[in-house]
């Protein structure tokens, strides 16, 4: 069965249609990559995923329950969304860790506020996690003494500590220097292996080629192409995907 | 050497007229009494009130697109419409002006001068403050909010947790400024009969008609209150500061 499910969804900003009748499915463990051009609605369509925004229509069902309806929004109380929320992780561009909490009190915050176990339990989890990105050493640092790729990890951990059902990425090495891309990219790479399921949308093609079970690369606010990575780099099908392929390669 | 004695002699006199004799130093120190218990009092009456006006003004920004209709979107915007005439009508007209409508016709029953004066400068303060802490809230990057959602935080924990304490941070300052503009603000207390440290001099310098002195030692002790104030905010400042480079 697949655990995400995503029909026909639909978001309009103003009357600038963004998502225009999304539809695809992931199955456990496997990781898609969304990749096309700054305003195709990649964003756009994981914040629906999260709930940051809200999509007019279609549905969203993770492990075969429907979590969102786009026809009753106006009947779901916020507590049963913010519910349905934590289905997702949110790994965000510009990691938004809390200044004013150390690496271990921002992974154990939200678990603790949603009382997910005792305080040693969700302590040990936490240190578990800091072990999983490889920032045992840092635990009681504060963000700030932290490097980008540093921060980043601890915001993957932080998106972990609640077992989300599907991990998202919002471009997680755009915010970096290119040095320190490979760090967060590795702790990715291994997530996959820990059989996450993952959503990434990003730029680094080399990346998504190599991690990524499904390509999905968006244009214009639809589906333009979805399929292997062989499939969509080794032999697009569409005029776009071509267009969008060559010129991000011919930057290198 | 003879003059400098003279001036010594003459300062001593003056010194002895306004403060020793007949115990006059006391309109200093229930003076300094007064205006400390105020300024301290509607300080707390202040940040309370502006807390709760610049929460419910900037969640009403915030959360306005997301809000259904019905009777709470209503009340929402009803308690928003409140606060910004409350700011309206505060910060637009003079504190002498409103704590003397608070004396003479508000609690025009009330004897208790110093309570009045205290809800009088509290009410004025927290339009102060209320603007001082929206802006921290505002200046909060829009990802720390979302962080907290994704997170399942409801909004009043993303509020706690996350975007208050760093808030408050980035206003102290702002926030310091305004309680020595309020510790100072207070020397108006005397419009409604409060012996307050200002009143207190200008008692005595009416007693002894000697002005230097009284109003010069007022003058120091308003300075040295806010120099003591303002270190001592300082030090918060730094500690509140460590997690940041």
């Amino acid at each position: 069965m697949a655990v995400l499910e995503v029909n026909n969804l639909k978001k309009s900003f103003d009357r600038t249609e963004v998502l225009k009748d999304i539809s695809f499915s992931l199955e456990k463990g496997e990781v898609l990559s969304i990749i096309g051009s700054s305003g195709s609605g990649k964003t756009t369509l994981l914040r629906c995923l999260n709930f940051l925004e809200r999509a007019e229509k279609g549905t969203i069902a993770v492990n075969g329950k429907e979590i969102f309806n786009g026809e009753n929004l106006k009947k779901t109380p916020e507590s049963v969304i913010r519910e349905n929320r934590l289905h997702f992780g949110l790994v965000f561009q510009s990691f938004n860790l809390f200044p004013q909490y150390t690496v271990l009190q921002n992974i154990t915050l939200a678990p603790t506020l949603l009382k997910r176990g005792t305080p040693e339990e969700i302590e040990e989890k936490a240190k578990s996690l800091i072990a999983r990105v490889g920032l045992t050493e840092k635990t009681d640092f504060y963000p700030c003494q932290l490097s980008g790729g540093q921060q980043q990890r601890v915001a993957i951990a932080r998106a972990l500590a609640l077992t989300p059902d599907v991990l998202c990425f919002d471009e997680p090495t755009s915010a970096l220097d290119p040095e320190l891309t490979g760090e967060v990219l590795k702790v990715i790479r291994d997530l996959k292996n820990g059989d996450c399921t993952m959503i990434v949308v990003t730029h680094e093609m080399e990346f998504a080629k190599s991690v990524s079970d499904k390509i999905m690369f968006m244009a214009d606010g639809v589906i333009e192409e979805m399929g292997t990575p062989e499939e969509v780099f080794g032999n697009p099908k569409s005029e776009k995907t071509r267009a969008f392929l060559n010129s991000s390669l011919e930057q290198f | 050497m003879d003059s400098i004695i003279a001036w010594f002699n003459d300062f001593k006199a003056d010194f002895i007229l306004n403060f020793v004799d007949q115990q006059r130093w006391k309109f200093i120190t229930t003076g300094l009494k007064n205006t400390l218990v105020i300024t301290l009092l509607s300080l707390i009456l202040g940040v309370f009130l502006g807390i709760i006006i610049a929460i419910v003004r900037s969640s009403y920004d915030k959360t306005y697109d997301e809000m259904r209709g019905g009777v709470k979107k209503f009340l929402f915007s009803l308690a928003n419409g409140i606060c910004r005439l409350y700011l309206t009508v505060i910060r637009g007209t003079p504190v002498v002006v409103q704590l003397m409508i608070m004396y003479y016709i508000i609690f025009a029953s009330s004897r208790n001068s110093l309570m009045v004066a205290v809800i009088a400068f509290g009410i004025n303060s927290g339009a102060y403050v209320a603007e001082i802490v929206r802006s921290g809230i505002m200046s909060i990057d829009a990802g720390q909010f979302e962080a907290g959602r994704s997170l399942g935080f409801d909004y009043k924990s993303t509020m706690i947790y996350i975007v208050l304490p760093q808030a408050f941070k980035n206003v102290l300052p702002a926030l310091a400024n305004e309680f020595i503009v309020l510790l100072k603000e207070t020397s108006v207390a005397g419009y409604v009969t409060i012996r307050d440290l200002t009143m207190g001099g200008n008692i005595i310098r009416a007693a002894t008609y000697s002005a230097f002195l009284p109003l010069i030692a007022v003058a120091l002790i308003y300075l040295v209150l806010v120099i003591f104030f303002s270190k001592l905010v300082n030090i918060l400042e730094r500690r509140l500061r460590r997690s940041e480079r």
